[in-house]
């Protein structure tokens, strides 16, 4: 049969399992919107194309499955460039459909014309410019499947407005052509057994061993298998912020997050253990803190799907390219359990004598109102964050108890990125609660969305930790620049309860402590989303710290101690 | 270090933009790049001399091979492989010096391209090691311009690995 070529892209989306589209229409996009339509195409409006991509990636993290963000050219297109930067940072798969000027036009200035191909190459897995309507076919195949296998991420499809029209005969049985041979975009590799053997050596001869987790345990859906090996070989688990979900967080085996603001016992087990497995994490700067201090007396074992991650940053003495779960079936297998008893005893002591605290005085405690939610959402909920201290706090404070439950900015750190990928996970996950912790920095940010959750009633549920600061940066000033608070006061902060009500969202104002719980679960029964603006404790800060450039044995635990580790 | 990268790709537009663009991003030094076509039209070889060390140039063909369009990512050792670069030089040499450039260029296999009242162009090949004794020789004249195609290379067809190169 003849298609154009904006029924030939969708066409292969739907047949490559993306159900859904977030976007924005303009211009150099309209044909491609006129077939969104006619085929009734699902698809979610938003306010800003950042929030399509942020949307795309809470999607993506909840449901494992991969959604498209659908932009115009010129400022649609580049205005995707932090969500995909973010996803490519995180591993997310997000398949974009960017507009683009007719093909005569490209090159010459044309209005609302960037050179999208060129602008997305150093934020996406790969992209593409396509040329012909007979490629289309092909290319989002490949699409998709770039964007899923291997490590994944996000990908571009730049889309000409004339080759959106341009028809061409479509066969949806065609095969097309793979036009890659690298590996990364093939199946995972079988693990190598001779260094699997050297792994399993490894853990026997080892008497503190230590495993820390990233999210690759989540992508590769192996935590049931990760919590078989562990509870099997008695060995502890720590869960990098990505990772958090890998491993249930109220198992005895639990040793929270690592690095700059991880758990005082997850750094004293990285510089105590004698053998440290990382399992699909990649010894990311804000955890390992200073490299020539980090894990010093371990034998260090690091399983990854990208060979460009093993030995990156940490010399590593077992570098095993596969995918996670399949090595962690192979160990599972053979592994004898040891009796730990001395070291696990030991871990158990750093947990008794440094657990995570915080100080009571009558204000609202950030810490306090996440732990709040944690009850009232019963703890199955999907977590999400913004970025900045409250993610910190919400990344030490919450408990997971399976994957796919926390969505949070990671390598990259997007301030905003919170309400629109709540937004999208709730649309991935719809029998789940959804609640969003998050500063009132980074909602400022991209609050805009609180208009996509009102007109399709996604009831997220929003508590702004409000400071009236960019906390975070606050607290780095007052540590390492002597209190000299340069340009993090809001001090005309919003009323973000009537801003909320302003786009037909339920707003509630918490000044008091007893309004708390109340508040949460009014807001917990609501049917639509709802802005809960908690004006909590200004100068609270994130403990522990590994200032920036230390070692993980320089961990501050705290204002009232001020100790070091060792 | 310096090492040969051999990268045969995909001849699709935008291939260049993704290698070229990695080195940029991952702060990898290039010294030369030069790239054209196989015996294959479908793909492209791209020849990168990259400076760092020994761990960053094993990192810098870890991330070549992520690229979609990348088939190949061959590290080439100086002693295994052919090394090839084309240099054109302009030489600040009247009638009376003349003689002597010339002399330089039968010494290294160098064609004259052409003469002016006042110069001398020059065109010649060779590995990394003569093409740098040879812009040596010309120094003494004065180089006024000069055009490099940067180094190509093929390994050694056949070359068994268990030679051991003087140190």
């Amino acid at each position: 049969m003849e298609l154009n070529g904006s029924q030939i892209v969708i066409e292969e989306l739907k047949a490559n399992g993306v159900e859904i589209a977030f976007g924005i229409p303009g211009g150099a996009i309209m044909p491609f919107y006129d077939e969104i339509d006619k085929s009734e195409y699902p698809h979610i409006l938003t306010r800003h194309e950042q929030g399509a991509a942020h949307m795309a990636d809470g999607y993506a993290r909840v449901s494992g499955k991969v959604a498209a963000v659908v932009t115009t050219s010129g400022p649609g297109a580049t205005n995707i460039i932090t969500g995909l930067c973010n996803a490519m940072m995180d591993s997310v798969p997000i398949v974009a459909i960017t507009g683009q000027v007719a093909l005569p036009s490209i090159g010459t200035d044309a209005f609302q014309e960037a050179d999208t191909y060129g602008c997305t190459i150093p934020v996406t897995k790969h992209n593409w410019l396509v040329k012909d309507p007979r490629d289309l076919q092909g290319v989002v195949r490949e699409a998709v499947r770039v964007a899923t296998t291997g490590r994944p991420g996000p990908v571009v499809i730049d889309f000409p407005k004339d080759v959106q029209v341009a028809k061409c005969e479509y066969d949806p049985q065609r095969k097309t052509e793979i036009a890659t041979s690298a590996e990364p975009f093939s199946a995972a590799p079988e693990p190598d057994t001779a260094a699997i053997e050297r792994l399993i050596e490894a853990i026997e001869a080892s008497e503190r061993p230590v495993i820390m987790s990233g999210s690759g345990i989540i992508k590769s859906g192996a935590a049931g298998e990760l919590a078989e090996f562990a509870r099997r070989a008695r060995i502890p688990v720590i869960n990098t912020l990505l990772g958090l979900g890998g491993f249930p967080g109220t198992d005895p085996l639990f040793l929270g997050m690592p690095g700059m603001h991880g758990t005082a016992y997850a750094n004293m087990a990285l510089c105590e253990c004698d053998l440290l497995i990382n399992l699909g994490g990649r010894f990311d700067d804000r955890v390992t803190g200073k490299v020539s201090s980090f894990a010093t007396k371990a034998v260090i074992a690091h399983v990854d799907i990208d060979a460009a991650e093993l030995g990156k940053r940490v010399k590593t003495d077992i570098p095993i390219l596969a995918n996670v779960r399949d090595v962690l079936v192979l160990l599972s297998a053979e592994v004898k359990p040891k009796d730990r008893r001395e070291w696990l005893d030991r871990v158990a002591r750093w947990k008794e004598d440094h657990p995570l605290h915080y100080d009571g005085d009558g204000s609202i405690k950030p810490q306090y109102v996440i732990e709040q939610i944690q009850e009232v959402s019963g703890g199955d909920a999907i977590y999400v964050s913004g970025v900045g201290q409250h993610q910190m706090w919400a990344a030490q404070f919450l408990r997971f108890n399976e994957p796919n439950a926390w969505v949070s900015s990671g390598g990259l750190g997007t301030m905003g990125f919170g309400l629109p990928a709540a937004i999208g996970a709730k649309v991935g996950q719809p029998e789940k609660e959804v609640w969003l912790i998050d500063g009132d920095g980074s909602f400022s940010m991209t609050l805009v969305e609180l208009a996509t959750a009102a007109t399709y009633n996604i009831p997220v549920r929003v508590a702004i930790l409000n400071n009236a600061y960019l906390g975070m940066v606050r607290q780095w000033q007052e540590l390492f620049f002597e209190k000299r608070y340069s340009h993090v006061h809001y001090p005309t902060n919003p009323d973000f309860a009537k801003i909320a009500e302003g786009y037909g969202v339920r707003g509630f104002e918490v000044r008091e402590m007893d309004q708390v719980r109340s508040t949460l679960e009014e807001a917990a029964g609501i049917d639509g989303p709802a802005v809960m603006n908690f004006h909590v404790s200004r100068e609270e800060n994130v403990w522990p710290m590994v200032p920036s450039g230390a070692g993980n044995d320089e961990m501050q635990l705290g204002p009232q101690t001020r100790e070091e580790v060792r | 270090m310096r090492q040969v990268f051999s990268i045969l790709v995909n001849n699709h537009s935008g291939v260049l933009s993704h290698v070229s663009g990695l080195f940029a991003r991952r702060g990898y030094n290039i010294e030369s790049i030069a790239a054209g076509p196989t015996e294959d039209t479908e793909t492209t070889r791209i020849v990168i001399v990259a400076v760092g060390e020994e761990e960053t140039l094993a990192q810098i063909a870890h991330q070549l091979r992520k690229l979609y369009d990348v088939r190949e990512v061959n590290q080439l050792s100086y002693n295994q492989s052919v090394t090839r670069e084309l240099v054109l030089a302009t030489v600040a040499a009247d009638a009376e010096k003349r003689i002597e450039v010339f002399q330089i260029a039968n010494a290294f296999g160098a064609t004259i391209v052409n003469i002016s009242d006042t110069s001398v162009t020059l065109e010649a090949s060779g590995n990394d090691h003569k093409t740098r004794i040879f812009l040596k020789a010309l120094e003494r004249f004065g180089i006024t311009t000069m055009a490099r195609t940067g180094m190509i290379a093929l390994p050694y067809d056949g070359m068994t690995d268990n030679w051991e190169p003087l140190a």
